[in-house]
């Protein structure tokens, strides 16, 4: 109990701070719009600009994106940490291209595919790939090799070896690709709307404030960013944290 | 042993390493094929010759050395000046439950919110100019160095700290001698995420509002369709994001060096 009221001292007093200074007019109000502008700007957003539905865009975008990358992610990885041949093959490659900045592929995408839906879909994809490949890969490679002589004794069929012992036992690796490739999604999803501008988002809302010089829009952008970011990763780790039950320890 | 010798492929092997460049270069060996012949056209798909000579022709007028030393200056910049922040913050969190009960929660509400977010509201707080760069590259760098010092601070075992009072160190011995030392794996750790996000950072904030950097030759060449050019400084940024990398990587081996295995 002491310790959240600790935790709210600075907030309050900042909002507080804040509040005070757009009305004694301290700093420029377009600056610093007071917190009911903000409210009140949100409330307007939900009731008439169709915030939900920005809302509602980029989240499919980011789901779409995200399933296409982490499914062809978990394949990638999958190949990759079981045959030997193939990681020597493409593995140097994918950490070449893996060490340029995601954002500095959308302009190149951008020509490829366009500044629509399909542009945007592909770039989150190609975040949301890149831990999941890692980490599937990683997770498959640390598999037992005590269990795997086990498989061999008892003459498990090459399929069954990938899906009752490798997948299984990279479960949690997976799992901790499969996380970080949300939150890569979520960010990409911005990313994508920043600089593909063209139809609804919550980026592009953001980008609009900025261009409309308001700045209670842009805050109530970011604090919708936050709190989706912020819920993104809670269902994630509630989802690994049951996927994990079985595990002792 | 003779049975793994008998199974040897007749042709000699190659090195271990050198199968790694059979990929990369039947692709570059495709691409140039479909160059020569026009499968795509080169408004989609220029040339690798192309690419080359883009490159060749930026860092022979000095373009390319200008930039990449300009986007450089920036993240050395902001990644020393939010590097610093994030390690008082840190080492201020992981040593006092008190400053952690204060300061933590606002933290991680500031943390949860994306350096790409934080952008357009700095735009309309400080301009576009060269602060805003500095600005958005040391909250990159920030976050995660002050999580990581933290965690790291909070990880060292207990009884390290019983051993130095056992010797009668008082606070800053305690702090210097015990704690900093064997927090320096991850805080290294944290120094190299915040290092990786403040490139990342770099050239989304070069991308979205600059006129010079490594980031603005990218907007530059799309807005003149120029491929090769786009594709000569995405090759640079991954060069200059993987070099970044390694010398913090060194930096961490060579600061470890005195630890047993």
């Amino acid at each position: 109990m002491k310790r959240m009221l600790r935790g709210m001292v600075l907030p309050v007093g900042l909002l507080a701070l804040w509040e005070f200074a757009s009305h004694a007019g301290v700093v420029d109000p377009r600056i610093l719009p007071s917190l009911e502008l903000v409210a009140h700007t949100a409330v307007n957003q939900v009731m008439h600009e169709g915030l939900l539905g920005n809302l509602a865009a980029s989240l499919a975008r980011d789901m779409a994106g995200f399933c296409i990358g982490s499914f062809i992610g978990v394949a990638i990885g999958t190949a990759l940490g079981l045959s030997l041949v193939a990681d020597r093959l493409f593995m140097p490659s994918f950490n070449g291209l893996r060490q340029i900045a995601i954002l500095a592929w959308i302009p190149l995408i951008s020509i490829w595919f366009g500044v629509g839906e399909s542009a945007k879909v592909v770039f989150i994809a190609a975040a949301a790939l890149i831990p999941v490949v890692l980490n599937t890969r990683e997770g498959m490679r640390a598999a037992s090799t005590q269990l795997v002589e086990v498989a061999r004794a008892l003459t498990f069929t090459r399929w069954q070896l990938v899906t009752r012992l490798y997948l299984p036992s990279a479960l949690p690796s997976i799992a901790t690709g499969v996380h970080l490739g949300l939150i890569y999604a979520w960010v990409a999803s911005i990313g994508s709307e920043y600089f593909m501008t063209v139809g609804p988002g919550i980026g592009g809302l953001i980008i609009a404030g900025r261009e409309r010089f308001q700045m209670d829009l842009v805050i109530l952008g970011i604090l919708i960013l936050g709190i989706v970011g912020f819920a993104i990763n809670l269902g994630a780790s509630a989802i690994e944290a049951r996927l994990m039950r079985w595990k002792p320890g | 042993m003779q049975v793994a010798a008998a199974a040897a492929p007749p042709w000699p092997s190659l090195p271990r390493g050198g199968i790694a460049f059979l990929f990369p270069l039947s692709l570059l060996a495709l691409w140039s094929i479909s160059a020569r012949l026009g499968w795509l056209p080169p408004q989609i798909l220029p040339a690798p010759s192309e690419v080359g000579s883009a490159l060749w022709d930026l860092a022979g007028t000095g373009e390319l050395a200008s930039n990449t030393a300009i986007s450089l200056l920036r993240v050395v910049e902001g990644f020393a000046a939010g590097s610093a922040l994030g390690l008082l913050l840190g080492i201020a969190m992981g040593l006092s439950r008190t400053t952690e009960d204060y300061v933590k929660p606002l933290f991680t509400a500031f943390a949860q919110v994306p350096t790409l977010g934080w952008i357009p509201f700095l735009m309309l707080l400080v301009g576009i100019g060269e602060p805003l760069k500095i600005l958005v590259i040391a909250k990159a760098a920030f976050v995660p160095v002050a999580l990581n010092t933290f965690a790291g601070i909070r990880a060292v075992p207990p009884i390290y700290a019983e051993v130095g009072a056992l010797f009668r160190f008082n606070r800053w011995q305690l702090l210097h001698r015990v704690v900093l030392p064997a927090a320096v794996p991850p805080i290294f750790t944290g120094l190299r995420y915040g290092l990786t996000h403040a490139w990342n950072a770099l050239v989304a904030v070069e991308l979205l509002a600059s006129a010079e950097g490594l980031g603005y030759l990218l907007v530059w060449g799309r807005q003149m369709f120029w491929l090769d050019t786009m594709m000569g400084a995405m090759i640079v940024i991954g060069i200059v994001g993987f070099a970044l990398d390694r010398i913090m990587a060194a930096a961490e081996q060579r600061l470890q060096s005195w630890r047993l295995a």
